[in-house]
């Protein structure tokens, strides 16, 4: 049911790539989205795939974690293969032309690619929820953002907010699973007839759920002025990030790695 | 015929991951109609787990549960039609409350039965009687109503349906004494008045004894005993050995035998042991 939704599941450890600073580890994933997108050839790809699986070896998360959290992205995959396969114009002769149909080679180097790089990008993406907890990545987020407080945007703030609404997703599931099965136990039809009847079915789960929600964040935003929290100002941190030599080492890999693909595109 | 019957009823979490547990581990147990029965187990024994079954929001994985000798899994029978033959009360059951006033929100159950506006009005007006709310609480918003009104509001949404076996998990639990002594006297009220089979969750052995004839223990997923109130709390060692609660006099009288001043090992309600307790003070003097 319900339960079973993996997106941003954290999953603890005491790897490499769990002790990593956060920081780094956000930065890292982009530099590895830019790498990607970089990349257009059959070596910076297969350099690109490489570093991402030994990422996986390195941080002990099952390989089986990979594939799921590819597996709701799939559609989107396929569907993207299939329109770089078919419209993706090539300069030699076409491999195959039939009716409407024609496929060059292009289209199908182009597909290939394009897979790659998605499937790459999920689960180098997944890597990072999967190996930082969500109060840790916020607090990297905030960090990462400081800078903006500069034109007053409100970094803190944000960031406390996307902790809060982390925190109580799994909550809010549970607390939805509850209510469904208290409506159900009254006769409620949550599973059955048309889209219409489906949606007017919801209102004796959705207003509960909302209720509830309403007066747990009355609760908390009471519980938080009671311990006299008043925003970002003034506020330390009681776990401080840290780099290590470790942190800078991968850094410059990546950037090495990034250049080296760089190169690599403008020799080839 | 049982009002509820499980045979071999077996429930697994998560079938075929590393995380498999047996929250339900091959239950049989018959309960016969009109019995109060007090359901009492550890935290994580699977109560809530085992009465979830006996209306259909969960299907074993193996075993089978009758209601009214029905087989609820069969494929002639409408699970709905067991929901509202069943019917189950959550956990702080308030909390399912939607409606804009509190009879809306009763005829919630009755209405999703297809019964007729009159029937419906019949039932709900009834309901809310057996549960002490005045006629004038009826048009007022659920949410603006205390704790314990609350939980007697959805209490009533379920007993509007006019179950045969009502099932309550904690229908006590967080509310003060006098909300708790409320809720429980008109549940008992109820099941004097209409000779419904209950079955009640509760940790409280002081309500158990109170109220109930049966007791069901669970531990650890698997049956523990299913006895007459007297014979369960016979066995108080034993209860406390699988990390139960006994009512306080019990461990009043334990204690006492400790000293040496043996009242009794049936002592589970004040009015046995004072007598008991006047007795030996009687054959002193």
């Amino acid at each position: 049911m319900l339960k079973d939704i993996t997106i941003g599941q954290y999953f603890p450890g005491d790897s490499i790539i769990h002790r990593m600073d956060s920081r780094f580890k956000i930065v890292l994933d982009i530099l590895y989205v830019v790498m990607l997108f970089i990349a257009d050839n059959f070596i910076s790809l297969a350099i690109a795939g490489l570093f991402i699986i030994m990422a996986y070896g390195v941080s002990g998360i099952k390989p089986i974690m990979m594939v799921k959290s590819l597996k709701p992205l799939l559609p989107l995959i396929l569907f993207t293969a299939v329109l770089n396969l078919f419209f993706v114009k090539g300069t030699d002769e076409p491999l195959v032309q039939w009716w409407i149909i024609t496929i060059y080679w292009e289209g199908i180097s182009t597909a290939i690619y394009m897979i790659v790089r998605i499937i790459c990008l999920i689960i180098g993406m997944s890597l990072l929820t999967y190996t930082t907890s969500p109060i840790v990545l916020t607090d990297a987020i905030e960090r990462l953002l400081s800078p903006l407080k500069k034109i007053k945007l409100p970094v803190h703030e944000l960031a406390m907010m996307m902790t809060i609404a982390l925190r109580f997703i799994p909550t809010l599931i549970e607390e939805t699973d509850k209510i469904m099965a208290a409506q159900k136990a009254r006769g409620a039809e949550l599973d059955t007839g048309g889209l219409m009847k489906r949606a007017k079915a919801l209102v004796p789960v959705l207003i509960p759920l909302f209720v509830s929600a309403f007066k747990r964040a009355n609760e908390l935003a009471m519980a938080m002025e009671c311990r006299c929290y008043r925003g970002g100002d003034g506020r330390t941190k009681l776990r401080q990030l840290k780099a290590a030599p470790f942190d800078y080492m991968i850094f410059f890999l990546m950037l090495t790695v990034l250049g080296f693909i760089i190169v690599d595109n403008m020799v080839f | 015929m049982n009002a509820v019957e499980t045979k071999n009823l077996t429930y697994k979490y998560s079938v075929g991951t590393p995380f498999e547990t047996t929250a339900v581990d091959d239950i049989s147990v018959a309960i016969e109609q009109g019995e109060f029965v007090g359901v009492i187990g550890h935290t994580g024994s699977g109560k809530s787990t085992l009465i979830q079954h006996l209306n259909g929001l969960l299907k074993q994985t193996s075993g089978e549960v009758f209601i009214n000798g029905r087989n609820i899994w069969d494929k002639d029978v409408n699970i709905r039609d067991i929901r509202f033959e069943a019917g189950l009360v959550f956990q702080y059951s308030e909390y399912q409350l939607f409606e804009e006033t509190v009879y809306k929100d009763i005829a919630f159950g009755p209405k999703n039965m297809g019964l007729s506006e009159e029937e419906t009005d019949r039932c709900v007006r009834k309901a809310a009687k057996q549960m002490g709310l005045d006629e004038d609480l009826l048009e007022r918003s659920p949410f603006d109503l205390s704790g314990g009104q609350k939980r007697r509001v959805a209490l009533a949404g379920v007993i509007a349906m006019e179950p045969k076996i009502l099932i309550l998990d904690e229908p006590a639990a967080g509310l003060d004494p006098a909300g708790r002594d409320k809720v429980l006297e008109e549940i008992s009220n109820y099941h004097k008045d209409s000779g419904t089979t209950i079955l009640l969750v509760s940790h409280s052995m002081e309500d158990i004894v109170k109220y109930a004839d049966k007791v069901l223990v669970m531990n650890k997923g698997q049956l523990f005993c299913y006895e007459d109130v007297d014979k369960v709390f016979s066995m108080s060692e034993k209860l406390q050995e699988i990390g139960l609660d006994v009512p306080q006099i019990t461990k009043f009288a334990m204690c006492l035998r400790e000293k040496g001043i043996d009242i009794g090992g049936d002592i589970y309600t004040v009015e046995r042991a004072k007598e008991r307790l006047l007795n030996i003070l009687k054959g002193h003097n």
